[in-house]
C-alpha cells in the first residue's frame, strides 16, 4: 500500500514538473522585466530601478531606503500624491514544494495474526513529501507621513492567514538637515546589509540565512538572531550619496516579541559601519563590519508558570552574547555579483547549557539563586561563512546561488563531538519577471536547497535535507 | 515567435507615430539609426563614456520614463509631470553652453547625477563616474544631432565679486530692465502678468520657477549655476538666454538680487533686509527703480 502510493505520488511530481516546465518556457517566451510597487507608483520607476531583483535592493534603493524612503526631492511629502494614493502592497507566493528529509524516525507494521496491524517497532528512513502550497501574506504599508517622516508597518500572517506585526516603525529622517542623524523607533529589520528580509530565495532552509539565525545545538539564547526583526531605537546616518553608512541600534533583548519582558530587563545592542567605493566599470563595491553584542535573561520569576507561581526573590540572570563579522557586496560589472557575509559568535556558558529561551518556554534550565553549571562547560563559539553570487542576465531574469557554512570552534558541554551542529547549505535557484513595469511585481521562481548538519539525525548521525520549490512570487 | 516579433513591430511603430504625433519636427527614429550611433563617446574629466555599455543600466533604471526609443514615451509617459526628456531631439535644459547649441557631456553627467527637482527625475548619485558617463553617451546616441553638431562652447564665467549693498541694488536695477518679473512676479513667486500663459515646446503649461518657496533650481543651485541658468537659458521652456542683455558683471548683482528673494538664510537676504529693498515697481519709469 505505501509503497505504491508513493510511486503515484512520484508520478504525479513528475507529471507535475513537466507541467511546471512548459510553463516557465510558455513564459519565457512572452514578451517583455518588474518591489513595493507602492513606492514604484509614487514615483513612476520601475522595480528594477531599486531592486537588482526584487526583493533584494540594490545601491539606489539602498540609499531610497536610507533617506526614509525619499528620493530627495520635493515629490516625497505624501500632499503632493493624488489624495487617493495608499501606500500599500501586498506580496504572496502560491508554489509547488518538494521536501525530503534524510532520517526520520518512523513506525514499523507487522501482522496482528488476525488480518489487522500492530506497531512492531521503528526505523529511521528518508521521508519526502510534495504538493501545494502557499505561502503567508505580506500587507507593507510605507513611505512617507511627511517630508523626512517615514513609516514602515507590516502584518504578516503564516500559511493560515494568522497575523503579527513584522515591522512598526516611525522614523525622523535627516536631523538637522543632516543625512548623518536618522533616528527610528520601532519593530524593525536590523541594518543586515545583506537583507534578510529581502531574501531572493523561499524555501523552508534556502529562504533564511542560517547564519543569522545560527544557535549551538541545545542552546538556549533566542535573542541573538540578527535575521529576525527586533524592537528598539536605531540612530543611522550616511554621505549624500550613501558611499558611507553606519548605524547603531539600542534593542530591547526579547527577540522581537511584544510587550515587556516578564521580570528581566535587557538589552542589546546593533552596530553596523561600511563604506562603498568607486570601481569604474566594475561598479560600486562595498565592505563593511557589524556587531551584535548584548545581554539577554536565564531566568524567570516564577518556576511553574503565571498561574499558582511559586516567586523567586531577586533572580538576576541576564548574561552575554556577540556576533560580529564583515560584509561585501562585490560587483563585476552589470551581470555578476557576490555578496559576502561572516560571522563569528559567542553565546555566555549558561546559553550554552540550556538557559535563556523562556520566550519558547523550551530552556532547559532556570538559572535561579543558587543554580550551577556542569563541572567544565565552556562558552560555546562558532564561526560562518555566507557566500551568495548573482548572475543578471536583464532586470527580468537572475540566477542566484548561495553556499553558507557555520563550524563549531567551541562546544558547550564538554565531550561533545567538535562537530556537531555544523551546518554546510547550498542554494542554486533562479527568478524570472516575465514582466518589468512601476506598477507590480510577478516572477516565476525556481530554487533547490540542500542543507547538511553534523550529529542532528535522530541516531545522532549526519542529517540531510533538501528541498525544491517552485511557484509565482508576487506583489501589487 | 512570429507573435513575439510582431508585437515588437506594432510596439516600434506605435512609439513612433505618438512620436511624430506630438513633435511634428522631430524626424522619426528607429532602432536601426540608433545602431549606427552606438559608437558615440563621451568624455567627462579623464574618463571615456561608451554608449554601448549603458544598455542595460538605462534598461534598469530610465527606461520606464525615457521609453525603449529615447523618445521620453515610456510606461510613465502619461502619469509623469513634466514629462521625460525626448532624447530624440537633442534639446536640454540645463546646459553651460548658449542657447540652442548641444550641452557639454559634463553638463550632461552633472544633470543625470544632479536630478530635476519638481520633476520625477531622481538623482542619480549612486553610479559610478564611469556607469554616468557611459549614460551620458547612451542619452546622445538617441539624436542625430550629436553626430553632425558639436556641443556648444561653454560660457566665459568671471570670478565672482564681493557681495555689497550696492551690488544688491545694481542687481534689482537689472531684473526691473530685463522683465524677469513678467514672468516670475515682483517678489519671485512665479506669478508675474506672463506666468499663467506659458507653455514649453510640447505645449504643456509651464510655471515660472518660485524662488520664494524654497525649491531647488533644477540646474544647480550654486551662485554660478544661477548665473549659468540665466545666460544660457533653460532651452525648451520659455525661460530665455539674456546672454544679448546682461553684461558678466551685471549678471553677478542680479545673482545677488535673486538671492534675496529666495526662502533660503544667506548674507545677500540680510543685506537686503537691512537696506529697507522693496520690490520692483513695474510701472517705474526706465532707470529709476
Ligand atoms: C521617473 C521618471 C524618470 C526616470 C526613471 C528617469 N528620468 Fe530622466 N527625466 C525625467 C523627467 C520628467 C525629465 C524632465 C525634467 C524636467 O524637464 O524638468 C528628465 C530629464 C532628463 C534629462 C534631461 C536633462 C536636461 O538638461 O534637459 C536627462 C539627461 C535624463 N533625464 C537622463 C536620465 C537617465 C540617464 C536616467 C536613468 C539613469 C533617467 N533620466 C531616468 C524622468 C525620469
Ligand atoms: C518668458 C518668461 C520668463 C522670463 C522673462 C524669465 N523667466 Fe526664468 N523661468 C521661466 C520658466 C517658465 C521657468 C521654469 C523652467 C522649468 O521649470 O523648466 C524659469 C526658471 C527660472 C529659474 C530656475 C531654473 C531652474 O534650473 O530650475 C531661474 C533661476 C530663473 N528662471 C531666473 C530668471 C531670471 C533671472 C530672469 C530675468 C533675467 C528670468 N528668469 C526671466 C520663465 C521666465
Amino acid at each position: 500500500m505505501r509503497v505504491s502510493s508513493y510511486s503515484r505520488l512520484r508520478d504525479v511530481s513528475y507529471f507535475g514538473s513537466l507541467v511546471l516546465f512548459a510553463v516557465t518556457v510558455m513564459l519565457a517566451c512572452s514578451p517583455r522585466a518588474n518591489a513595493l510597487p507602492a513606492f514604484a507608483r509614487k514615483y513612476g520607476l520601475r522595480c528594477s530601478a531599486c531592486h537588482e531583483s526584487w526583493p533584494m535592493l540594490n545601491y539606489f534603493g539602498q540609499k531610497f531606503k536610507d533617506n526614509g524612503y525619499q528620493l530627495m526631492n520635493d515629490r516625497d511629502a505624501p500632499i503632493w500624491q493624488n489624495p487617493s494614493y495608499w501606500p500599500v502592497t501586498f506580496r504572496i507566493t502560491p508554489i509547488w514544494h518538494r521536501v525530503s528529509t534524510g532520517k526520520v524516525m518512523v513506525d514499523t507494521y507487522g501482522s496482528n495474526g488476525a488480518g489487522g496491524s500492530v506497531v512492531t517497532g521503528s526505523t529511521l528512513q528518508r521521508v519526502s513529501n510534495s504538493g501545494f502550497d502557499i505561502s503567508g501574506l505580506d500587507f507593507h504599508t510605507g513611505g512617507t507621513l511627511e517630508k523626512n517622516i517615514s513609516f514602515y508597518v507590516l502584518p504578516s500572517s503564516n500559511n493560515a492567514a494568522q497575523f503579527h506585526f513584522e515591522t512598526v516603525m516611525g522614523r525622523l529622517d535627516n536631523l538637522f538637515g543632516s543625512s548623518w542623524l536618522n533616528v527610528k523607533l520601532g519593530k524593525f529589520e536590523l541594518d543586515n546589509l545583506l537583507s534578510e528580509k529581502r531574501i531572493l530565495t523561499l524555501t523552508g532552509n534556502g529562504g533564511i540565512y542560517q547564519l543569522y539565525h545560527f544557535r549551538p545545538q541545545g542552546d538556549g539564547n533566542v535573542f541573538g538572531q540578527m535575521g529576525d526583526n527586533q524592537l528598539g531605537l536605531e540612530v543611522m546616518g550616511h554621505s549624500w550619496n550613501d558611499r558611507t553608512r553606519y548605524s547603531a541600534a539600542l534593542l530591547s533583548s526579547v527577540d522581537g516579541q511584544v510587550g515587556l519582558p516578564y521580570g528581566s530587563n535587557a538589552y542589546s545592542g546593533f552596530f553596523t559601519f561600511s563604506q562603498a567605493f568607486d570601481t569604474g566599470k566594475a561598479g560600486v563595491q562595498r565592505i563593511g563590519a557589524y556587531a551584535f553584542v548584548g545581554e539577554a535573561p536565564t531566568n524567570w520569576l516564577t518556576q511553574t508558570g503565571p498561574n499558582g507561581a511559586t516567586v523567586i526573590p531577586g533572580a538576576v540572570g541576564n548574561k552575554s552574547f556577540s556576533r560580529e563579522g564583515f560584509v561585501g557586496q562585490f560587483y563585476f560589472g552589470q551581470h555578476v555579483d557576490l555578496q559576502v557575509v561572516t560571522q563569528h559568535g559567542q553565546d555566555s556558558v549558561w546559553f550554552g547549557q540550556g538557559y535563556g529561551d523562556f520566550i519558547d518556554g523550551v530552556a532547559s534550565g532556570n538559572n535561579t539563586t543558587g543554580t550551577t553549571l556542569a563541572a567544565g562547560a565552556q562558552a560555546p563559539s562558532w564561526n560562518g561563512v555566507l557566500v551568495e553570487p548573482h548572475y543578471i542576465y536583464s532586470p527580468q531574469l537572475i540566477f542566484i546561488g548561495r553556499f553558507e557554512t557555520i563550524r563549531m570552534s567551541q562546544q558547550s558541554t564538554p565531550g561533545t563531538a567538535s562537530n556537531f551542529g555544523n551546518i554546510s547549505t547550498y542554494t542554486i535557484g533562479y527568478r524570472y519577471n516575465p514582466f518589468m513595469t512601476s506598477r507590480a511585481g510577478f516572477a516565476w521562481h525556481n530554487e533547490y536547497n540542500w542543507l547538511h548538519q553534523d550529529g542532528t539525525a535522530p541516531d545522532g548521525t549526519n542529517l540531510n535535507t533538501s528541498e525544491l520549490l517552485m511557484g509565482f512570487d508576487f506583489d501589487f | 515567435m512570429q507573435r513575439n516579433n510582431l508585437r515588437k513591430w506594432s510596439s516600434v511603430f506605435g512609439a513612433a507615430a505618438v512620436v511624430a504625433f506630438a513633435m511634428p519636427s522631430s524626424a522619426q527614429q528607429t532602432k536601426y539609426d540608433f545602431e549606427t550611433r552606438m559608437n558615440i563617446e563621451s568624455h567627462v574629466g579623464n574618463i571615456t563614456g561608451h554608449a554601448k555599455d549603458a544598455k542595460p543600466d538605462y534598461r534598469r533604471y530610465c527606461v520606464g520614463c525615457h521609453g525603449e526609443l529615447g523618445d521620453g514615451n515610456g510606461e510613465n509617459f502619461p502619469w509623469v509631470d513634466p514629462k521625460p526628456r525626448n532624447f530624440q531631439l537633442g534639446v536640454f535644459k540645463c546646459r553651460s553652453t548658449p542657447t540652442g547649441t548641444l550641452p557639454t557631456d559634463q553638463d550632461l553627467f552633472d544633470s543625470i547625477g544632479r536630478g530635476f527637482d519638481r520633476s520625477n527625475m531622481p538623482q542619480w548619485s549612486t553610479f559610478t563616474k564611469q556607469e554616468r558617463t557611459d549614460l551620458v553617451a547612451w542619452v546622445k546616441h538617441f539624436s542625430p544631432r550629436w553626430v553632425g553638431e558639436k556641443p556648444g562652447t561653454p560660457i566665459t564665467i568671471p570670478p565672482e565679486p564681493e557681495v555689497t549693498p550696492e551690488r544688491i541694488k545694481a542687481g534689482r536695477e537689472v531684473f526691473a530692465r530685463v522683465q524677469c518679473w513678467k514672468c516670475h512676479g515682483v517678489l519671485g513667486q512665479g506669478d508675474g502678468p506672463s506666468a499663467a500663459t506659458l507653455t514649453d515646446d510640447l505645449g504643456r503649461p509651464i510655471a515660472p520657477f518660485n524662488f520664494a518657496e524654497g525649491a531647488r533650481p533644477k540646474c544647480g543651485d550654486t551662485d554660478k549655476d544661477i548665473y549659468r541658468i540665466f545666460m544660457t537659458g533653460l532651452d525648451g521652456t520659455p525661460m530665455p538666454s539674456f546672454a544679448d542683455n546682461i553684461k558678466p558683471d551685471e549678471a553677478w548683482d542680479l545673482v545677488f538680487y535673486l538671492r534675496t528673494l529666495m526662502s533660503q538664510h544667506s548674507k545677500e537676504k540680510a543685506m537686503a533686509k537691512q537696506l529697507g529693498l522693496k520690490p520692483v515697481d513695474p510701472n517705474a519709469p526706465a532707470g529709476q527703480q
